[in-house]
């Protein structure tokens, strides 16, 4: 046969039992779709969580309070908190070697209004280091003034969404905002730019760290910032910084210190692993369309005893007969496939529309696999039935009763 | 052109060995008009079947054109099937799904003929069985004689040499059943050699030569004289 003739034939078949066709199709364009949305999904999260820990650079290290153990045992039976990190541990980290720039950071949200204007705004404080440490840039006015670490100072950086939000087109240099019970006048606008650790940094605040101690009523830092000379002195730096904070605080080792490429390599396997696993969740649903497939081949197969035998009777042979089962199988498996393509495409084309921040997008291996796996289960499943049918006597079968 | 030497064919029914041919020896020329007839369960439809390479016999030799048939593998079974022989069945056999068109044109397409030739052999046969204006018309849209002629279209389409048929009358009313016969009969005197199985004795005399099958064996094989006689006047 022809291969032309071989597929109008197959289609007559499908057109013929639509309700079959349209069954199987769903079934298969289910199982497809599951394994393109789902890797979709997870590839989604791992672009935005890694983009979310990429702001930072990548000589920078980041010291939090509290020792985040790894191992395990019992709690302590005191269960007094850490200890928590002072100023004067951020400013002794500068005179380490290697450092070239430590910022501290508090962050907390308050009520701030101006001009009758009431908002709940994240606040961050720290210090003028901060800017060179997220390479976050100032669009106008000026930066945090450079001032010992301890000095309070009524000044506030907003982020470029928070001042248009505040002030609209309006200028806001040198307006004064009230804070919890502070007041802070407006000395920059920072640029446009994206998250850092969970922050907007479109939509902050930015005070002296003295400051906010003050606002929050705070002692305590929330992380400490700290870009090392390279990359390479890296781990050397966090050695030294670790035995530093455990001298200062008494020999307890009560801070974490990590670095951009330890959490993003961690999140890199997590996340990775998560998406094979939603990939293989899908998978299943395309292993039961297989399995339909199979069953349904069969019943085409007993159904279509006499068309076999009469097909053998006027010439086909086994061989014919064989891949005229197969290609039907295989052309409802690529047109299932095809489908469940455009219904995972256009779901997260939806999902995108509605969540811009999440890149949700099948990646292009995960459209191969699974429409190669449809057609390989397709093919695997309707292989027996289609050797059955090719297998048949001729004669038994155009007197079979079916 | 068919020479049968021995052949022999069992079946088991349940415990029970029926022998369905038993050391058939005979011999058909080319252009022959042959009835066999006999009570069921004679082994006629058997002998049919066999001789349409549809069975295999366990044994025995099956010369067709002088080619030993018993050794062929399937495949080639398959070939002589498509090339040599047209088959018609009591029950027509037509793929519900395709229309009349259709049906004749299948043995074109599993001989791997292009569309554009086999669009005149088609028109040219459809034409001929009087099926022209039918030849869009799905099988449940028409008639069990003209349905039979589609399936007698469907026998000739490749020029096969064989023709069997297998109660081609068993479904159709007196009227029908003669058009089909008129027919494979028409089809006869243009050469093709026609083998009829039936129950119908009326039929069956119309052939210049008729066997009649008992228990698997030929019992009597009878040629026509004065039919005969009249043909090679």
């Amino acid at each position: 046969m022809r291969p032309s003739d071989m597929l109008r034939f197959d289609l007559q078949v499908l057109n013929r039992h639509r309700f079959r066709t349209l069954m199987l199709l769903f079934a298969m364009s289910i199982g497809v779709a599951a394994v393109n949305v789902l890797t979709g999904l997870g590839e989604g999260a791992k672009q935005f969580v890694l983009g979310e820990f990429s702001m930072l650079g990548k000589n920078t290290l980041i010291m939090m309070p509290g020792k985040k153990e790894t191992r395990g045992g019992m709690p302590p039976i005191t269960g007094e908190s850490p200890r928590e990190i002072t100023l004067a541990d951020a400013d002794a980290l500068t005179r380490l070697p290697g450092v070239i720039r430590v910022a501290p950071l508090i962050v907390g949200v308050t009520q701030v209004s101006f001009d009758g204007l009431n908002r709940e705004v994240t606040v961050s404080g720290t210090s003028r280091t901060f800017f060179d440490i997220q390479q976050l840039a100032i669009r106008q006015g000026k930066s945090l003034p450079d001032l010992p670490s301890d000095m309070a100072t009524p000044v506030a950086v907003l982020g470029s969404k928070l001042k248009a939000e505040i002030f609209g087109q309006k200028p806001a240099l040198g307006m004064w905002l009230k804070a919890g019970g502070y007041r802070f006048r407006v000395i920059g606008i920072a640029e446009a730019k994206g998250q850092a650790l969970g922050v907007d940094l479109n939509d902050v605040m930015i005070i002296p760290v003295a400051s906010a101690q003050a606002l929050f009523n705070q002692e305590g830092l929330f992380r400490v910032m700290i870009e090392a000379q390279s990359e390479e002195i890296l781990p050397a730096t966090q050695a030294r910084l670790e035995k530093l904070m455990q001298q200062r605080h008494e020999g307890e080792e009560d801070v974490t210190v990590i670095t951009q490429d330890s959490v993003l390599s961690a999140f890199n396997d997590i996340l990775n692993t998560l998406t094979l696993a939603v990939a293989g969740i899908g998978a299943i649903s395309l292993l039961v369309a297989g399995v339909l497939i199979m069953n349904v081949t069969l019943i085409s197969v007993t159904q279509r005893t006499q068309e076999i035998g009469l097909l053998k009777a006027i010439g086909a042979s086994d061989h014919d007969v064989l891949t005229l089962f197969l290609t039907e199988s295989c052309l409802l498996a690529s047109m299932g496939a095809f489908l469940g393509l455009i219904i995972s495409q256009s779901l997260l084309f939806i999902g995108r529309t509605l969540f811009p921040d999440l890149g949700f997008q099948t990646p292009l291996w995960a459209m191969l696999l699974s429409v190669t796996v449809a057609l390989l289960t397709a093919l695997m499943f309707a292989w027996r039935p289609a050797k059955r049918a090719s297998a048949m006597e001729p004669i038994s079968a155009l007197q079979s009763k079916n | 052109m068919i020479r049968l030497d021995g052949i022999h064919r069992t079946f088991f029914m349940g415990e029970q060995q029926v022998h369905a041919l038993d050391n058939i020896q005979l011999t058909i020329a080319a252009g022959e008009y042959i009835s066999v007839m006999g009570p069921s369960g004679s082994g006629k439809s058997t002998l049919l079947n066999v001789l349409g390479l549809l069975d295999k016999p366990d044994s025995g030799n099956y010369a067709l054109e002088g080619v030993e048939t018993t050794t062929l593998s399937e495949r080639e079974r398959a070939g002589y099937r498509r090339e040599h022989i047209g088959f018609v069945f009591q029950s027509y056999h037509l793929i519900g799904r395709l229309s009349a068109r259709e049906n004749i044109e299948l043995p074109l397409i599993l001989a791997s003929m292009p569309p554009a030739q086999r669009r005149p052999i088609v028109d040219d046969t459809l034409q001929r069985l009087g099926l022209w204006k039918r030849a869009e018309h799905l099988p449940n849209q028409l008639s069990g004689g003209q349905r039979q002629r589609v399936a007698i279209g469907r026998a000739i389409i490749m020029k096969p040499q064989l023709l069997l048929a297998d109660e081609p009358t068993g479904n159709l009313d007196t009227q029908s059943g003669a058009d089909v016969i008129e027919v494979l009969e028409a089809l006869n005197q243009d050469g093709i050699t026609l083998l009829v199985v039936t129950h119908d004795p009326a039929l069956g005399k119309r052939a210049r030569r008729r066997i009649r099958m008992v228990d698997g064996r030929i019992d009597q094989d009878k040629i026509d004289t004065k039919e005969a006689l009249r043909a090679t006047q």
